[in-house]
């Protein structure tokens, strides 16, 4: 067994890694679609999306043969639209809300649709955004990610002038560099970006990192709000002897060099175990078959009932090839010369309901043992706890801590995504974006009334 | 198994469909197809002076993805050698003789054309003439076609001469493109023509190319009106049938129905609305001859389910059910019912009664679901949520009297009862 990269040839990384959504080839295709839609009035589509995108309108407007006004119907509630249509889990959002469930047929392919109205917007950088003249007013963002760049969109459509201040090399955030290369290609993620910026308006200032080689301090003196859109960090710890293995590998980074990389500079071993079961620990996983692991296992403590992933997610997997043991905790991690050989879990059973409404898994005292070389850690991220606490920003184990206006402890620093709410969808983060923008227009506006 | 036979003035066909005059019977070659699928008959493309057609001839109207739910064309009657159109005639009689054989004509505007036109004509062994009193385009300027059917006199005066001639019966089709189609159908009834058929085409502008800005079909940058049909036209050929059926004049001759027939339900309708046979076109445009197993099949069925043994058991049973409004029962009230059960929380019956209509349906929101229910004090009995709703029986209209008796419009002014105070 080894941990090892370059397992495939080119043409099988292209077909592993190729779109898993492929869009609509042509229009006739859009259509058929677009006209099954019975353009439901206060839609339960529309009410399912965290960013409230009028679905039912846009999907006329394409039937209409008006894909500009489709797109400006989608990219004005949320402006990671494209995006959103190749990685939101539509299945538990619109296309989950879609009446058509109710007939027992199809859904509306919402997503396909969605992406069908703003690829040429976005790739050919339609203007569809009109900025309003400078109103003189400079705002501060951390983060290039959904919230961010949501944010940033909304403030300088307005007038306002932000600069993003961004740790990585590239914007987009988790959609970048967090997400299955065969939902989102790097090539879009980055036009995305570009398509926001396209605004004008809007400065992004890369390998700025809070903390490192930027304080709030000083965003706080040269501006007149700061946002935080920070994200979340690493891959939670598992807590267990053995985690410093060579092979113990940390999902986000393991996704994050798929990406930045490419395939074949990316080592996986031959029997992979991955810890978890939500959205990133399936995209570990496939990847990690993607990439010619012989075998991966995702193990999770709790059962399907439970699992933070969805169905469709959940199958993705299983499509791939991916084994799954339920009821399994990690309990050690094996290794000889210093690298991973097994992973002992402890059998794990369902007891009463804790907090959150899911039973509690127990050990039963008996345990399992697997035969790995790599084990990918995806049971959930941590927060910045650190970063925020030095810099006195009230938080709750690192997770920021927002009033109802966006604004932590902090006056004039507002927050929002996943730095706040602990790692949501990538429309969740959009949202949140929008929101903090209008908080801090609100806010300005009510500075210069005083 | 029902009897789907038809005899229209000695005229048989094994089953009540026609092609109607048009493109599809142009020719042998379309027509044996046609018989070969099984169509009843056919009414040969309108034979007269010689003419040449454009290119291109036809435009149409799609619906929410659904292609050519009304076809319109500026074709004219057919511009083959008449001798050619004469000799293909008689061999489709001979080599289907239990077929309907209709030829349908339009001479120049003599007698002695007519005249020699049916001679000819009756040469082929045909068994019956249309007379194309109805094309709205192209032949119209040549004081032919609608213009005929336009003024009663005219067409009365020309039907005189057709039956000084014809010996087989003589059937006059009328044009839409009036007021009403009663005055000239009266008009050849007096005349004496043996029979009516309606509609011919309905003039139209389909629609303008966005682009081009030239409205279709486009002819090198030019278009002009064209005559509309399909699918769109059948709720105007239906009340137009039922005006010819319910007159005491034109009600004395059998009908054949047209317009926009697709489905055996299409057919049964216009039988019931007092067709003997149909003619159908833009359906076998859209589809070719093939939907005749359907049309024969689905009415067959239907009679059997209904008891009708023959055609004649129903034809024309519809058409005392046309009253005039002020005969209606202004005591009948319906209400609309949701099933909460079917109801998948569209939200379509409320938006259109809240925003178009009474303000009846009431809405408790949901996430995402709403719950919709109806308001049945403000609720008038229109059939629009009904309508709307994309699920069969999900809202039926609930019968609640306003009162046991029968009671008109002229009654109730009578009696002096109250109107509607809001």
């Amino acid at each position: 067994m080894a941990i090892l990269n370059n397992r495939l040839t080119t043409e099988q990384y292209e077909q592993n890694f190729s779109d898993i959504h492929p869009p609509f080839e042509t229009r006739e295709a859009a259509l058929v679609e677009a006209n099954r839609c019975l353009f439901c009035y206060d839609a339960p589509c529309t009410k399912s999306c965290p960013t409230s995108i009028n679905i039912p309108k846009f999907i006329k407007q394409i039937t209409t043969d008006n894909l500009k006004g489709a797109a400006y119907t989608i990219l004005d509630a949320n402006i990671m639209g494209g995006g959103c249509s190749k990685v939101c889990p539509v299945e538990k959002l619109c296309e989950g809300a879609c009446v058509y469930n109710l007939l027992d047929e199809p859904p509306i392919p919402i997503a396909r649709l969605q992406r069908y109205s703003t690829e040429k917007a976005i790739a050919q950088k339609w203007p569809l955004f009109q900025r309003k003249p400078s109103v003189g007013k400079k705002v501060a963002v951390v983060g290039a990610g959904p919230a961010g760049l949501s944010c940033a969109h909304v403030l300088s459509r307005e007038g306002v002038d932000v600069t993003i201040y961004e740790k990585e090399s590239k914007g987009g955030g988790l959609m970048t560099y967090g997400i299955a290369a065969y939902k989102v290609t790097p090539q879009f993620c980055e036009d995305e970006v570009n398509f926001i910026t396209s605004l004008g308006g809007i400065t992004i200032k890369y390998d700025q990192e809070l903390g490192r080689n930027l304080t709030l301090a000083e965003l706080q003196a040269g501006y007149d709000a700061v946002y935080l859109g920070i994200g979340v960090g690493v891959a939670r710890h598992l807590g267990i002897p053995g985690e410093d293995l060579e092979g113990v590998e940390d999902a986000i980074r393991f996704i994050y060099d798929i990406r930045e990389k490419g395939y074949p500079a990316v080592p996986v071993g031959d029997k992979v175990a991955v810890i978890g079961l939500g959205m990133t620990a399936i995209d570990a996983a496939t990847q990690a078959k993607r990439l010619g692991a012989k075998e991966v296992t995702i193990v999770y403590r709790r059962t399907q009932a439970e699992m933070p992933s969805t169905e469709v997610e959940l199958n993705l997997a299983k499509l791939d090839g991916c084994n799954l043991i339920w009821l399994a905790s990690p309990k050690e991690i094996l290794g000889e010369n210093g690298r991973v050989t097994q992973l002992i879990c402890n059998v794990m059973e369902l007891s009463v309901p804790d907090t959150s409404g899911r039973r509690t898994p127990v050990e039963t005292g008996e345990t399992i043992t697997l035969d790995v070389d790599m084990v990918i850690k995806a049971a959930g991220q941590i927060p910045y706890e650190e970063l925020v606490t030095n810099n006195q920003l009230t938080n709750w184990y690192g997770k920021l801590a927002i009033n109802e206006h966006c604004e932590t402890n902090i006056p004039g620093v507002f927050a929002g995504g996943d730095c706040v709410n602990g790692g949501k969808e990538v429309v969740d983060a959009v949202q949140a974006g929008k929101d903090g923008a209008r908080a801090i227009l609100k806010k300005m506006s009510e500075r210069a009334n005083e | 198994m029902a009897d789907l036979s038809t005899n229209f003035l000695g005229i048989k066909s094994p089953n009540p469909y026609w092609l109607a005059s048009a493109p599809p019977t142009d020719k042998k070659y379309n027509v044996l197809r046609a018989f070969e699928a099984g169509w009843g008959g056919v009414v040969w493309k309108t034979l007269g002076s010689q003419v040449k057609n454009v290119s291109s001839r036809y435009s149409a109207v799609d619906y929410n993805g659904t292609k050519v739910m009304g076809l319109n064309n500026i074709e004219l009657i057919s511009d083959r050698p008449l001798d050619i159109n004469l000799r293909e005639i008689a061999e489709c009689v001979r080599e289907f003789p239990d077929r309907a054989m209709v030829v349908s004509l339009m001479a120049d505007n003599t007698r002695e054309k007519w005249h020699e036109l049916i001679a000819q004509v009756e040469d082929t062994g045909a068994h019956g003439l249309e007379l194309n009193f109805g094309c709205p385009h192209g032949m119209t300027e040549r004081g032919m076609g609608a213009a005929v059917g336009q003024d009663p006199e005219i067409a009365k005066m020309v039907v005189e001469w057709v039956m000084e001639k014809a010996t087989i019966p003589v059937i006059t089709k009328l044009t839409p493109n009036v007021h009403s189609v009663v005055p000239t159908g009266r008009a050849s009834v007096e005349g004496g023509t043996n029979a009516l058929s309606l509609i011919n085409t309905i003039q139209s502008v389909t629609g303008v190319d966005l682009n081009t800005l030239v409205p279709n079909p486009y002819v090198a940058g030019k278009s002009v009106y064209g005559g509309y049909c399909g699918p769109a036209v059948k709720p105007i050929a239906l009340k137009m049938l039922t005006t010819i059926a319910q007159d005491p004049v034109t009600s004395r001759v059998p009908i054949s129905g047209i317009g926009g027939i697709s489905t055996w339900k299409d057919a049964a309708e216009f039988m019931l609305l007092g067709a003997t046979s149909v003619q159908v076109c833009t359906a076998v445009m859209k589809h070719g001859f093939r939907i005749i197993d359907d049309l024969c099949d689905g009415l067959n069925n239907w009679m059997d389910e209904k008891g009708f043994k023959t055609v004649y058991d129903f034809i024309g049973k519809s058409v005392p059910t046309i009253t005039h409004w002020e005969d209606l029962d202004i005591n009948y009230h319906i209400v609309a019912n949701i099933n909460q059960d079917k109801c998948i929380h569209c939200g379509l019956c409320y938006i259109a009664c809240e925003d178009t209509s009474h303000q009846a349906i009431n809405l408790t929101y949901g996430k995402p679901y709403n719950t919709y229910s109806i308001i049945e004090n403000e609720c008038v009995g229109c059939n629009l949520c009904k309508l709307v709703c994309p699920v069969d029986d999900c809202i039926t209209m609930v019968e609640q009297r306003k009162g046991d008796e029968y009671l008109n419009w002229k009654e109730f002014q009578r009696r002096g009862l109250p109107l509607n105070d809001h």
